[in-house]
């Protein structure tokens, strides 16, 4: 029995030293070491043998088979070196072929504006709230001081839901300062919101008109907030939406639910100011309209304005897109073209 | 509102550049556009007059006309109908750019040879010289115009385009302008004094005038001017008019205009000899009664509209437009002057319930003042009287019933600072607003301040605030952070679900859309194979711009396919889109329900075609397993049952179902989209779709599973290959397996029915991991339950182990 032992190690060997394949090897492995390898089967016929003959060759066996072991991890390890090594002579392989497409998802401009957006008003302290799209006219126009017949109504031409006869009036919001309204009835003092959302108008499309649109309103009321104050935070919004480097001007402007009322502008971004046709010579784009909280407002949210202060603001989405990128037609966001779509 | 500088320098002396007055009056409020340079063009253009016109040699239309320019005299062909001797003329001299009348381009004037007469310079039209469109006839100036300067010189000028806000329409005036113009650089406006004789008999002998509705008309003033002489206004009245966007019409309408432009009160001439019953009455209109205006229109009116009638009718509506009856024509020789107040919200009615509007309504529906109509009815009086040649009727008819003293205001320093953020003296304020022509009457802690009468805007303390801040300029005000405690943030966990749904989504390669929430009729009756409305209707704007924006969508579905239909016209490949936003649905004597709805779409080839191929086309485990993976994401389990969507495959479709407490919840669906709906929406493939109620998922998707121990311990792999009749689902051998608690996962890695098995059977291949949190399991108890799991599967499902 020792001998075959033996003369298995032997032929074993002598097949190992000849394998140049990982494949041959793993046939190799499997014929010596296996499950049915002549090992194995010494050892399984080690029963039928004497207590002294079991010890001797079950030891040469075992031995035997460690050996083998051994060896074919040795001859993996030299095959792995020597395929490396060829490997690194290889010259065809061709790193220039395109990769396996993985495909890539993209947020609409418009959500990634908004995001940007709403992410610098809430790092300093404003919180998201929203309201519905379709509202009464009451949070529209007249809890902010735009009563029936205001000329200021003209400038925001208003869709209307064809409601049945004796239903209260709805209307698709022509702005997102509706919301507004509603948190100045629903929040308590200190109020810091920011109102993120889709707003309409009855007009025409064309390069800079789209029935519906998006913007992003800002309210805060406490004792002690200023011109100052709302001068400061939309400065830090455009030092972070627009660049360290952007100039901003405030000038005044008329909204009916501010006063006093506040137009933000910032510095040409294709001309720097120096005048061209973005910015009609002028040098400046206007970005927001904003304000003092109209003290009428304030007190139609049940707010004291005799104790608190309150600033607001209001900025379009789109525009601020189109600005930084150049895009010359507001259509584009919505017609969801991917060639469009896909290049942001 | 288009404001001539040297119109504006009537009233105050502009010391600052044009560009800097600009820029002052932007920031006070007074956005200026771009700034109209008249004459900037003008060089080579002089003054010159006619002094002989004759006949051209070989021409009948053209005649010769010989200009004295000054210095020297020039012979010029010309065509004009208007050649008169003696009238002073524009006189373009070669080089000269001129405005071609033809094709509006602007060329060199060269010398000419026109039909063997040799012509060098030109006599210009206003329409060569860019001022209006006018080339009827050569343009005729002044006759007090200077021979021999330049053009630009006589009558060049900057007009500024100001955007006057809603609330200061006081400032849709020259003079309004002016008083800005003032306080911005620390003058003072000089407003002329107005003077003329009142010769004729007493007005109320004339006409009587009542206000039978004082609600609408706190004011009605006129005048009378008699004998007067219907002819054109003075060129420099009609320059004045033109750089101000108006067309010269004749004396009494010119002036008119001119005054409520240069006031900002719009004024109305009747004439007198066409007031019937020589009385004027103001009262709401019949309802139902037809008028027709001076635009020869017809309309008709209704009871909530003021008109101004006469002894048997109605002669104007009030504040928009005049009467085609009571008009001025040239047969006219006595002119009663309407000078009035009008309700704002009701003239603004009027105006748009009508579809009309004027200058005078757009002023009359911003507020003016009551106080405004004297100053500008006395103006346009003395210029009837001087322009028109007529006699004054001694006296004014001034019926005021709305007269309100103007109240006054307390102001202090600390309420202007705590609106403002710094502090402002008490003579700071007080020279700021005096500067406004507001009273201010000051003592230790306050000022008392009255507002001049045109300032209609001045409701309360706060729109003085502004005014103090505005002329102090808004860029003294110093930028600081809010320092108020940070309040207290609740925000909606809606917010934070949709834009983790958006962005799972967009890391599995989709691409996010956003469509119009109005949709069409037609696009909403495509989602179903039988193409019929949908039910419930879908909520209706009143108002449709178009009838592809008429309803609020129901769903996402419809504008989502129709962006893939638009985008495969040019997109190969696949595709993978989703939308996230809010749908509509009707609810009762209340606002619509606005649930966030997210709704995905899938079609195409799975992989692009690329070198290292392709394989197949997206199918329901497509998209099943898209929403399986958002789930995952959102922490929430969810079972897909059998469902029975009309626009979807009617055997390829699932609702998203959850269980909760007992109670199934429906989530949305998934599905292939119904071959016919995608044939109405021109789409020749499969389409995969899901949809899900965001605002459902909500209250499932806020936890977040307890921490689960890593196993300790290795798990024993089994295949099982069984196979079961073609009907027994998947779901089903699933059930029976995974109730053995030392399953701990199951893979499913083949489906097959051919040739290999029995006609109506499948195989089901199955990977089944066993694994105890407590130790290593044996063969042997592995075994123990392999064979009881089958022994359920044959038993309950008929399944056989695959030989």
């Amino acid at each position: 029995m020792l001998e075959k032992v033996e003369e298995i190690k032997a032929e074993a060997l002598k097949q190992l030293d000849g394998i140049d394949s990982v494949k041959d090897l793993e046939s190799w492995r499997i014929y010596y070491l296996g499950k049915k390898s002549p090992l194995t089967q010494i050892l399984r016929g080690l029963a039928a043998l004497s207590i002294e003959e079991r010890k001797t060759v079950g030891a040469a066996a075992n031995r035997v088979k460690a050996l083998l072991e051994n060896s074919s991890a040795e001859k993996a390890k030299s095959l792995r070196e020597v395929q490396l090594a060829a490997e690194a002579k290889e010259a065809t392989f061709d790193i220039s072929l395109p990769g396996r497409p993985w495909p890539v998802g993209h947020l609409h401009p418009i959500t990634q504006t908004m995001e940007e957006m709403c992410d610098i008003f809430v790092s300093m302290g404003f919180q998201i709230v929203t309201g519905p799209d379709i509202e009464w006219d009451y949070y529209n126009f007249e809890a902010l001081n735009i009563p029936a017949e205001h000329p200021a109504r003209d400038t925001m031409s208003t869709s209307w839901v064809d409601t049945r006869e004796g239903e209260r009036q709805q209307l698709l919001r022509t702005h997102t300062t509706s919301v507004t309204a509603r948190t100045l009835e629903k929040m308590e003092p200190p109020i810091r919101a920011i109102e993120p959302g889709r707003i309409y108008r009855y007009e025409a499309s064309d390069a800079t008109h789209v029935p519906m649109f998006h913007q992003i309103d800002g309210i805060a009321v406490d004792t002690g907030i200023t011109m100052a104050d709302l001068k400061g935070t939309l400065y830090e919004f455009s030092r972070r939406f627009f660049g360290e480097d952007r100039k901003v001007r405030f000038r005044v402007d008329y909204f009916p639910f501010v006063e006093p009322g506040v137009e933000m502008a910032i510095e040409c971004i294709a001309c720097h100011g120096s005048g061209c046709h973005l910015c009609s010579n002028s040098g400046w784009l206007e970005i927001l309209g904003a304000g003092m909280t109209h003290p009428n407002v304030l007190r139609r949210g049940g707010i004291d304005p005799e104790v608190y202060t309150s600033f607001a603001f209001g900025i379009g989405v789109e525009r601020p897109h189109m600005l930084r990128y150049g895009v010359d037609d507001i259509r584009l966001y919505f017609a969801n073209d991917l060639r469009f779509l896909r290049q942001f | 509102m288009k404001v001539p500088l040297n119109w504006l320098k009537d009233y105050v002396d502009v010391t600052l550049p044009p560009a800097a007055l600009a820029e002052r009056l932007t920031l006070a409020g007074f956005e200026v556009g771009e700034l109209e340079v008249i004459g900037g063009s003008w060089n080579h253009v002089i003054i010159g007059q006619i002094t002989a016109v004759n006949p051209h040699p070989n021409a009948d239309r053209l005649r010769l006309a010989t200009v004295d320019l000054g210095q020297e005299q020039e012979t010029v062909v010309c065509g004009a109908p208007n050649l008169n001797t003696g009238d002073k003329i524009a006189f373009a001299r070669v080089g000269a750019r001129l405005v071609n009348p033809y094709n509006g381009k602007t060329e060199e004037l060269k010398p000419a040879k026109i039909r063997g007469v040799v012509s060098s310079g030109m006599i210009c039209s206003e329409k060569e010289l860019g001022i209006s469109d006018s080339h009827e006839g050569i343009m005729v100036l002044s006759a007090e115009a200077t021979i021999g300067i330049s053009l630009s010189d006589y009558m060049g000028d900057v007009v500024m385009d100001l955007d006057i806000t809603p609330n200061r329409p006081d400032c849709l005036s020259v003079i309004g302008i002016a008083r800005e113009a003032a306080a911005l650089s620390g003058q003072s406006p000089h407003i002329p004094e107005i003077k003329y004789e009142e010769t004729a008999t007493p007005i109320e002998e004339r006409i009587s005038i009542e206000i039978a509705d004082p609600d609408l008309c706190p004011r009605y003033c006129a005048s009378l001017i008699t004998d007067v002489k219907i002819t054109e206004s003075p060129p420099w009245m009609q320059e004045r008019l033109i750089a101000c966007g108006q067309r010269p019409i004749n004396n009494i309408v010119d002036i008119t205009n001119y005054v409520m432009l240069e006031y900002g009160q719009p004024l109305h001439s009747f004439d007198y000899h066409r007031i019937r019953g020589r009385k004027i009455i103001v009262r709401r209109a019949a309802e139902g009664e037809d008028f027709t205006t001076l635009d020869e229109t017809e309309r008709k009116l209704t009871g909530n509209m003021l008109t101004i009638a006469d002894g048997e009718g109605t002669v104007a509506i009030a504040g928009v437009m005049g009467g085609l009856n009571s008009e001025v024509t040239e047969n006219t020789t006595a002119i009663l002057l309407e000078a009035a107040s009008f309700n704002a919200a009701s003239i603004h009615y009027t105006s748009h319930h009508l579809g009309l509007t004027s200058e005078a309504s757009m002023r009359f529906e911003r507020g003016i003042s009551a106080g405004m109509t004297i100053p500008a009815l006395k103006h346009a009086t003395q210029l009837i009287a001087e322009l028109g040649g007529g006699k004054v009727a001694k006296g004014i008819i001034d019926v005021y019933p709305g007269k309100q003293e103007p109240a006054p205001f307390l102001l202090t320093p600390g309420e202007v600072e705590r609106i403002v953020g710094i502090k402002v003296s008490l003579k700071k304020m007080t020279e700021a607003l005096t500067a406004l022509s507001f009273d201010c009457q000051a003592d230790a802690r306050q000022i008392r301040v009255t507002a001049p009468y045109w300032r209609s805007d001045i409701r309360q303390a706060v729109d003085l605030i502004e005014e103090v801040a505005r002329v102090i300029g808004y860029e003294q005000i110093p930028t600081t952070m809010l320092s108020d405690p940070l309040p207290r943030q609740n925000p909606d966990p809606v917010l934070s679900l949709n834009r983790k749904s958006r962005h799972v989504l967009v890391g599995h390669g989709f691409q996010e859309v956003m469509t119009y929430t109005l949709t069409s009729l037609e696009m909403l009756t495509n989602l179903v194979p039988e193409r019929t409305p949908p039910e419930p209707m879908p909520i209706r704007v009143a108002n449709p711009m178009t009838a592809e924006q008429e309803y609020l969508r129901p769903n996402l579905r419809a504008n989502l396919l129709a962006t893939l239909a638009a985008n495969r016209r040019h997109e190969d490949g696949g595709i993978r889109l989703f939308e996230l936003g809010k749908i509509y649905l009707h609810r009762e004597n209340d606002l619509p329900t606005e649930p966030d709805v997210l709704c995905g779409i899938l079609c195409g080839t799975r992989v692009e075609k690329t070198w290292l191929g392709g394989n197949g086309s997206f199918d329901f485990y497509d998209v099943k397993g898209v929403v399986e993976a958002l789930l995952q994401h959102l922490d929430v389990t969810a079972d897909f049952q059998k469902s029975s969507d009309a626009g979807l495959h009617p055997t390829r479709q699932a609702a998203i179902v959850i269980e909760d407490n007992g109670m199934k919840v429906k989530l949305g669906l998934i599905g292939e989209l119904h071959p016919k709906v995608a044939d109405a929406f021109e789409i020749a493939e499969t389409v995969c779709l899901f949809e899900i109620n965001v605002t459902t998922l909500l209250p499932f998707a806020t936890g977040h599973e307890m921490y689960q121990a890593i196993p300790r311990f290795p798990g024993t792999i089994r295949d099982l290959a069984l196979v079961v009749d073609a009907n027994v689902t998947h779901q089903r051998v699933l059930e029976i397996i995974q109730s053995y608690p030392l399953v701990s996962e199951v893979v499913l890695f083949d489906v097959y029915s051919g040739k290999q098995v029995s006609p109506g059977k499948k195989s089901l291949a199955y990977r089944l991991v066993y694994q105890s949190p407590t130790h290593t399991l044996t063969d042997e108890e592995v075994n123990k339950v392999q064979a009881q799991i089958l022994n359920r599967l044959s038993g309950e499902l008929g399944a056989t182990l695959r030989g």
